[in-house]
């Protein structure tokens, strides 16, 4: 299927990435280029095929409900852009 | 390159247990061959003092009679392993100046077992590319180089830091990580030997995030014993990744060197591609007819799914790959890049960290998510994965292992395909189905090409049968008898 500019822009929106207008059509033809590639797909008879999600065939395992960690704020925010105290500053959410 | 870099993994093991060398000796020959060969680009981190300190612990340990596995073991780490203090990138700007206040569960065992660590290795972004190209610190060059011509070949990716540094002897063995290839091709590529394990053997825990149903952790060694060795101290069971196995893990350099007589090894017809160079294709016959003459039953086999491997790959693997990498957000970690509001710093932060091949399997991982396309692609190539995986258990009912080539040529030139991602793509034709599968893998360099370049050959097994495969790896080693080397320019 063909994906045109203003699927490439509204893609790039939803995936949070700033792409120059510029930059829009030769994304979608790369875009387009290798979808085309995996539409072959379609050549695979999957009916009534269970869709795999894992390969590793064991049930979650569960663990009982208690805190295991914790009190490494420092080290949580180690690596923070910007931090105050024992917060991570971030840009203004709520006008 | 002197004595003690041209050693095996094995060989330093056992010199150091009769104290023919320290451990500070080996790391030294070792840090002194990494700085000399910069040129390869194979480290972006270094860390002599570091590895040195390590050493020096490790010659205290084994004086006091308390040797691990790999006491005194110099080895490089894949920069996607997250290593306590040290800077991991996963070769990407967006965490550049990353560093974790934690380390990785496999790591952690390596450390465990006495292993000293050189630095960090290149990849390409993410662990995202076949060729090394993506990394944000340029790519990794081929030791390697045709008999006729001096152009920089590829490593191979994703872990082409891991396979060049273990080719050129800047290392005993690395770890490594694949998800759809990314240990085993450029293994092929560097003449290495290269090892996916079942998914689950290794825990993920610590290591950054790229799809995760399909990325497993291996080890890159120069002899398949070697490989072996890490290979146990790597795996085992980690609570703290909800996907790994509760199993024991085997000694599997046990079984190295073991008869491998009336092992049935299929070959599967559908791996026979067009466009395959000739010399792959016999190679391939050179290895059947080397498993013929150790015992081994050779099968014609059929996995009919095989060509919708790659295709069905790059809808999951950029599915989870769109989802995980959400994380990267300029908030708690990692670059940030400040815009107008929320939303444009999120935007700024992912344009200015991530490189093109990343934003594209982002992009597409978007696409085959949202809504309207979820059922016609996402959940199609589920389906495919499925068909794929029943393509194998219907093999395992006839054979024990399967041999095929590793990767459909031997390495190519540094810009030769980054312009075309699907030629890109195609590099893992071979070995995509095993991550899709679950299945362990592993390559075996074999021969060389009319270029003298190194080609391989994969194995792939029965899930947790990683053991058959080191018997099958090592015949093969020895039939083999590799001992071709990259002529030394760096």
């Amino acid at each position: 299927m063909a994906i045109d500019v203003a699927t490439v822009r509204k893609v790039a929106r939803l995936a949070r990435i700033a792409e120059p207008e510029e930059r829009l059509a030769a994304l979608a033809s790369e875009l387009t280029g290798i979808l085309d590639w995996i539409e072959q797909l379609d050549e695979v008879d999957t009916d009534g095929v269970e869709p795999m999600t894992t390969s590793v065939a064991q049930a979650l395992p569960m663990r009982d409900d208690v805190v295991t960690d914790g009190g490494s704020a420092d080290r949580i925010l180690a690596n923070a852009p910007r931090r105050v105290g024992d917060f991570f500053v971030v840009p203004k959410v709520v006008e | 390159m002197s004595d003690l870099t041209s050693l095996t993994l094995k060989a330093a093991l056992d010199g150091l247990s009769a104290k023919a060398f320290s451990a500070v000796e080996l790391t030294s020959a070792h840090v002194a061959a990494v700085e000399k060969a910069r040129a390869l680009n194979a480290y972006i981190l270094e860390t002599p003092e570091k590895a040195l300190a390590m050493a020096k612990a490790s010659d205290a340990r084994r004086a006091t009679g308390e040797a691990g596995a790999l006491e005194g073991v110099p080895l490089g780490v894949k920069d996607l392993f997250c290593t306590e203090g040290v800077r991991s990138t996963a070769g990407s700007k967006i965490l550049g100046a990353f560093v974790p206040t934690y380390e990785s569960t496999v790591t952690a065992n390596l450390w465990r077992d006495g292993a000293v660590m050189l630095g960090k290795l290149n990849m390409d972004e993410f662990a995202m590319g076949s060729s090394n190209e993506s990394s944000a610190w340029g790519a990794v060059v081929n030791p390697w180089r045709a008999t006729d011509g001096n152009a920089p070949l590829t490593p191979g990716g994703s872990s082409g830091g891991s396979a060049a540094a273990v080719a050129a002897h800047l290392c005993l063995g690395a770890t490594a990580t694949d998800t759809g290839g990314s240990i085993r091709q450029p293994a092929a590529f560097t003449g290495t030997v290269g090892v996916k394990p079942t998914y689950g053997r290794c825990s993920r825990w610590g290591i950054v995030a790229f799809a995760s149903s399909l990325d497993q952790a291996g080890p890159m060694a120069r002899t398949v014993e070697d490989a072996a060795i890490l290979l146990r101290s790597m795996a085992g069971h980690d609570v703290k990744d909800s996907t790994s196995l509760n199993v024991e893990t085997p000694n599997f350099a046990s079984y190295c060197g073991r008869s491998v007589k009336g092992l049935r090894v299929g070959v599967p017809k559908e791996y026979r591609v067009d466009g395959m160079p000739p010399e792959i294709d016999a190679l391939w016959e050179q290895g059947i007819a080397w498993l013929r003459d150790a015992g081994c039953e050779i099968v014609e086999v059929s996995l009919p799914h095989t060509k919708y491997a790659l295709p069905a790959y790059y809808i999951v693997a950029p599915a989870e790959a769109s989802s995980n990498l959400a994380r990267y957000d300029g908030m708690r970690y990692g670059l940030r890049v400040e815009g107008a509001n929320l939303t444009e710093t999120y935007e700024n932060t992912r344009a200015k960290g991530f490189g093109a091949e990343v934003k594209r399997r982002i992009l597409i991982g978007t696409y085959v998510l949202s809504a309207g396309y979820y059922d016609a692609y996402y959940l199609k190539a589920l389906k495919v994965r499925r068909r794929i995986a029943d393509d194998f258990d219907q093999a395992w009912e006839k054979v024990d292992a399967l041999l095929t080539p590793t990767a459909p040529s031997a390495a190519f030139q540094l810009g030769d395909k980054s312009d075309d991602p699907v030629a890109m793509y195609l590099n893992d034709i071979f070995t995509v189905t095993v991550n899709l599968a679950g299945l362990p893998g592993m390559s075996v360099p074999a021969g060389v090409d009319a270029q003298g370049l190194p080609l391989g050959l994969q194995l792939i097994g029965r899930a947790l049968d990683e053991g058959t495969l080191f018997s099958l790896g090592s015949a093969l080693e020895k039939a083999a008898d590799f001992r071709a080397k990259p002529r030394k320019w760096w």
